[in-house]
């Protein structure tokens, strides 16, 4: 393989540019800089016969720069070319673009507040749109309980078995060591006060009411919700949903509906599973650290917990259930048909689960320190 | 000795045999691809076109036979030289398998940033003369493959497969889908491309039209491996009664140019 070399030669005003080698797409750049310093002015001829190999790379240069040679007032000539190449470069030349000036992005300080404006209006819309999607789905649930026949069984159980038993290990192993870090952290800071026996109410409390529950949630919505969201979103992406509306059946009623309604059911018992698991570090800690022992354990948690922490903490369970399903879904929904954003989707359905279920969580928080429960 | 003897080789399959678990797909298949050439492969559904083509490309392992392009034996060749014969093929996917998240552009400048070592300005420009050979308007630079209808995701999926230059292209199905204007300029641009180029083309194809637009040869896949190859006339004198049918039916007789 020889390299590709120019050879320049001036007399007069006859200029001659012979090519040879390999005029190929691996060379452009460096023969583009050979032939740039040549002006156009007199006659040019671009010898072209000791060409080995030309490809469109190539061709595309020798147009360019005839033509840049023949706008400085040169004639430019073509000779030596055989007869595939000279086909190439013409074909080259006859599909040439137009130049186009790339566009450069404006920036500044209006660019930056007309983005963030655009921000706000666009989450402003999504807001809306997902309470309507809400709306559409609690209704189509509701159509569900009264006509209990059009409920997809099948459908149904397989969600439940996925979203919830699968789910199993890792909700209770994830709220077992919660329990454990709490049982422990509680131990050595108690100690000091020698108010040990309060780390069974430190650990009940905590776990009963809020990290049972929470975490469980915070769980299922990785698991569950981004399941949701791709599932949802490459059905739309195959038009699979389109079809489904042409054979007069609702992708919502067909869809959602099971996977709300499996999340209902499973994401209590989970999160019941989570508050035992919890219960359980704790108790296995406090044995270990300060030699509570179950019994003990026990006695203390009947006597000092009120049954309203455990139900303070199982009647959120629904609500964070109906936040993951509807969110997975309506993201699902929103897929377009590119690849990226079935990605971008999934990642926005879990991180605007999880953010809404830790918002309710702070409202029902509010709302229990009102009614003093 | 026909003169298709002489010619080089530039693909050369022998005794190819693929099998998915206990289905096989191809037993004991043959076939040469000379340079310069665009042969038609033409078979059934589920006669495992799509699969030699992928398995000549590597993307499928054959359970035996060897498979040369260029006199690289692509079974046995180590990285670097895959890497070679890489860049001196280009494959076009059924529906253009562009990289959504790239424009147009991008994409056909994709194998250029991978291969080569090019400026930014030097690769848009020369994306942009791809674009156009193709056939496309200049505004489709900037539009995702989203945005683009069928025939324009095809097209832009030949100026990635071109964007090396390659010396063999490998075209599945490009015609299907189009509408039959879509489709005849589709087969005028292959041919057009082909001849400007010194192109060799490795095209698989259910449509009639595109086989007599466009191929010098064809290779018929048929009870496992290639039945018989040549040209449209040598096709009409076959009697094997699947290549018959292809051949002679009523889609063919309406395909067939008149004289």
């Amino acid at each position: 393989m020889t390299e590709s070399a120019v050879n320049i030669e001036k007399s007069g005003d006859r200029t001659l540019v012979a090519l040879a080698g390999r005029v190929v797409i691996h060379r452009i750049e460096s023969l583009e800089q050979v032939l740039k310093p040549i002006r156009g002015g007199g006659t040019i001829t671009i010898d072209l016969s000791e060409v080995e190999a030309l490809d469109t790379a190539g061709a595309w240069l020798i147009v360019t720069v005839c033509d840049r040679l023949a706008a400085e007032g040169a004639d430019v000539q073509l000779k030596g070319a055989t007869e595939p190449q000279r086909q190439l470069i013409e074909t080259v030349a006859n599909s040439l673009p137009e130049e186009r000036a790339e566009t450069k992005a404006p920036h500044g300080l209006m660019v930056w507040l007309e983005s963030v404006g655009r921000h706000v209006a666009a989450n402003g819309t999504l807001a809306l749109e997902l309470l309507s999607f809400l709306g559409e789905t609690m209704a189509r649930l509701g159509g569900t309980i009264l006509r209990p026949w059009r409920l997809r069984l099948t459908s149904l159980v397989a969600q439940m078995q996925e979203t919830g038993w699968n789910a199993v290990p890792i909700v209770v192993l994830l709220t077992f060591l919660i329990g454990v870090v709490l049982g422990y952290q509680g131990a050595s800071q108690l100690q000091q006060f020698g108010a040990e026996v309060f780390v069974v109410d430190l650990v009940a409390i905590s776990v009963l009411r809020e990290l049972g529950v929470l975490l469980t949630a915070i769980i299922v919505a990785g698991r569950s919700g981004s399941a949701f969201t791709s599932a949802i979103g490459s059905m739309k992406m195959q038009e699979e949903i389109d079809a489904m509306r042409t054979l007069g059946l609702d992708p919502i009623e067909v869809l959602v509906v099971p996977r709300l309604l499996a999340l209902l059911l499973m994401l209590p018992a989970l999160a019941f599973l989570g508050n035992m698991a919890g219960l359980l570090g704790g108790m296995l800690m406090s044995w270990i650290e300060l030699n509570i022992s179950p019994t003990q354990f026990f006695a203390r948690l009947l006597d000092g917990t009120d049954v309203s922490h455990f139900l303070v903490g199982m009647v959120k369970a629904p609500f964070f259930a109906v936040i993951i399903a509807v969110v997975g879904a309506f993201q699902g929904m929103k897929v377009e048909m590119d690849a990226a954003s079935l990605g971008r989707r999934t990642s926005i359905s879990v991180v605007l689960a999880i953010f809404l279920v830790i918002v309710v969580d702070a409202i029902f928080s509010v709302f229990f320190a009102i009614l003093g429960i | 000795m026909t003169p298709e003897e002489k010619r080089e080789a530039v693909i050369e399959v022998r005794g190819l045999v693929t099998r998915f678990g206990d289905h096989v797909v191809h037993d004991g298949l043959d076939l040469d691809v000379y340079r310069g050439e665009v042969l038609g492969v033409v078979g059934g559904s589920g006669t495992g076109k799509s699969v030699l083509l992928r398995t000549i490309c590597g993307l499928n392992r054959p359970a035996a036979g060897t498979i040369r392009v260029f006199g690289t034996d692509i079974l046995a060749a180590s990285s670097a030289e895959r890497r070679s014969l890489e860049n001196r093929w280009g494959v076009m996917f059924q529906d253009g398998a562009l990289f959504s998240s790239l424009t147009v552009r991008e994409n056909v400048e994709a194998p250029m940033r991978e291969r080569l070592d090019l400026s930014p300005e030097l690769m848009r420009r020369l994306a942009e003369l791809k674009v156009a050979l193709v056939g496309l308007p200049s505004h489709a630079n900037d539009k995702y493959p989203a945005e683009l209808s069928g025939g324009m995701r095809k097209r832009a999926g030949l100026a990635r497969a071109l964007a090396l230059d390659p010396e063999i292209v490998f075209l599945d199905e490009p015609t299907a889908g189009l509408d039959p204007i879509g489709a005849t300029a589709f087969d005028e641009l292959i041919r057009s491309l082909q001849r400007a180029l010194g192109l060799t083309v490795f095209l698989v194809t259910h449509d009639l039209d595109t086989l007599h637009a466009t191929c010098d040869r064809i290779a018929v896949l048929a009870e496992k491996k290639v039945l018989v190859t040549g040209t449209m006339a040598d096709m009409l004198k076959v009697e094997h009664p699947w290549v018959r049918e292809y051949f002679h039916g009523p889609r063919a007789r309406a395909a067939q140019p008149t004289a």
